[in-house]
């Protein structure tokens, strides 16, 4: 007997071009997203390779009016002040998770660090580098990488502190019973199991909020400041890749603009290559058949 | 070697909610004891008490005393020992996926800091052989994540891990319930191998399941055990006109 829930062929065209339509906007909407990415990229390209060099890489910033001259001292000073912002930010914000999904559960004081950190990322950046210059800055009496390192790891510490939440939250409930049932204390259940399954998502959320708070000038301005030669000191003022930039942008030189854009080149590729890197090197360990 | 367990006026809640009414029965060493009774009787909620995972919810009390062997569960032993010497299997395969085989039979030693290489290689193979897994994963035991396994593999090698802790009980909370009728004679064919070695406990809703390898079965109803006998018995001339109506069939 045939189905009493036949369909009409109009029943059948509808849904097929129901589903045609489906298929196509979210395609079309993929192709909005990457457009601009590729589109910021390829102009940065034309822009900034032709004055990409060895020079760049090696030579620190020649005084206005010498030709040449580079931003090494800014790449490896983006580089320390990154590594001083992960080294605050990461383990913080992954220790702030850990407490919101495990512990502080529905508690008075989850739900404050939850809103805290909420609000926490919807500071304005610049906001960010007035108050670490008034915390820092101003009784230290001078500008240092260490200050601008500090506001960089306090921005990233509520992106990876709600990934990390969210990331825990998923792990089932069923593979912390097998710890716990194994005779294996709560604190070690947390961080070999739960935080073990929810990994790869809080490393995705670490990566985030590095490649945001990689690119950030405002934080920096008042805090790590800048500084035209070789500096490594943490004590003392540093170059920023994005300070650079901003910078050189601003000034009424083509040659500076020519590195200002050759500078934002360099940034997003060494921003592409970290994260590349971190996803790259996490990934290897992973078994066959894990899910 | 298995130890028996003595439960004495075990009452259990979930909030308001009261379980367990005044459970007293004696699990005996070395044998199989299977509980039955039909769905939110508290057979569950029954051996969850016994290695208190039953407190792991922030809102469940329990109150009467548990004794196994010399031990007092809800003495002055923390709760972390006791659940290291009353292994748990449980009734949807949970094996740990970012772990490897190999790693998931160690895990329980490992996580509680035991780390001797040599040792450690043998307690695995033992606890596979013992789980009639080893000969199905010998050859890619560090290759493969536990979770790549099939299901009544994967509930075989939480039976390895459970039983590379070496406990002297083991709890399984419907082991079969999630698996195929020929895994389920696998995991049925190991009870019977295990009980020389541990004291058992199965929650199932298998009847035929519990004929075939308990010698005890208590009958649950409603958070009260209503018959606890020899298998035979409780099978073939129950006690209770409840426990006859349960397993012939009228009701549940």
């Amino acid at each position: 007997m045939a189905s009493q829930y036949k369909t009409s062929a109009w029943n059948r065209i509808s849904r097929n071009i129901a589903d045609r339509l489906a298929s196509s906007l979210a395609v079309l909407s993929t192709l909005i997203v990457i457009t601009p990415l590729i589109v910021i990229f390829g102009y940065l390209l034309y822009k900034g390779a032709s004055s990409l060099n060895l020079a760049f890489f090696t030579n620190i910033p020649k005084p206005v009016g010498e030709m040449g001259g580079g931003m090494a001292n800014a790449i490896v000073g983006s580089a320390v002040l990154l590594g001083i912002g992960s080294a605050i930010g990461v383990p913080i914000g992954i220790a702030a998770g850990i407490f919101l999904a495990e512990f502080g559960q529905g508690g008075r004081l989850a739900n404050i660090i939850r809103f805290t950190a909420d609000v926490l990322n919807g500071v304005p950046s610049i906001v960010m580098g007035i108050a670490i210059y008034s915390l820092i800055v101003l009784p230290q009496r001078h500008f240092s990488a260490f200050a601008g390192g500090v506001a960089l790891g306090i921005m990233m510490i509520p992106t990876i502190t709600r990934t990390t939440e969210e990331m825990l939250l998923m792990v089932p409930h069923s593979i912390r019973e097998a710890a716990l049932g194994l005779g294996v204390p709560n604190w070690r259940s947390v961080l070999s199991v739960s935080l073990r399954t929810a990994s790869p998502g809080v490393i995705t959320g670490c990566m985030l909020a590095f490649a945001r708070v990689a690119g950030e000038t405002a934080p920096l301005l008042f805090t790590a400041f800048g500084n035209q030669f070789w500096s490594v000191a943490v004590n003392q003022p540093i170059a920023a890749l994005p300070l650079q930039i901003y910078v050189y942008a601003n000034s009424p030189y083509d040659e500076w603009h020519r590195l200002a854009w050759a500078g934002a080149l360099v940034l997003i590729s060494l921003i592409v290559i970290s994260v590349s890197l971190v996803r790259y090197v996490t990934s290897r360990g992973v078994l066959k058949g894990a899910n | 070697m298995g130890v028996g367990i003595q439960v004495e006026n075990l009452n259990a809640w979930y909030g308001t909610n009261h379980t367990l009414l005044d459970i007293n029965l004696h699990i005996p060493a070395n044998q199989c004891t299977a509980l039955i009774g039909p769905s939110g009787c508290g057979k569950s909620t029954f051996v969850r008490c016994l290695n208190r995972m039953h407190e792991t919810n922030p809102i469940a009390k329990v109150t009467g005393k548990v004794q196994m062997g010399e031990t007092d569960i809800y003495g002055d032993t923390s709760p972390v020992e006791i659940r290291r010497r009353i292994g748990m299997v449980f009734q949807r395969p949970n094996p740990f996926p970012t772990m490897s085989i190999y790693d998931n039979v160690a895990s329980g030693l490992r996580l509680n800091g035991f780390g001797n290489r040599r040792v450690l290689d043998e307690v695995v193979e033992r606890s596979l052989k013992n789980a009639a897994l080893w000969d199905e994963v010998k050859s890619d035991l560090k290759k493969k994540s536990g979770a790549s396994l099939s299901g009544g593999q994967q509930q075989r090698l939480c039976i390895a891990r459970a039983l590379a802790v070496d406990p002297e009980v083991l709890l399984m909370d419907e082991p079969a319930s999630a698996l195929d009728p020929v895994s389920t004679a696998k995991i049925e064919d190991l009870i019977f191998q295990l009980k020389s070695q541990y004291t058992i406990v199965i929650v199932t809703h298998n009847m035929q399941q519990a004929a075939r390898v308990a010698e005890r079965t208590g009958f649950f109803l409603n958070g009260k055990l209503v018959e606890f006998d020899t298998t035979h018995k409780i099978f073939t001339n129950p006690g209770d006109k409840r426990t006859e109506d349960y397993i012939t069939g009228r009701f549940g």
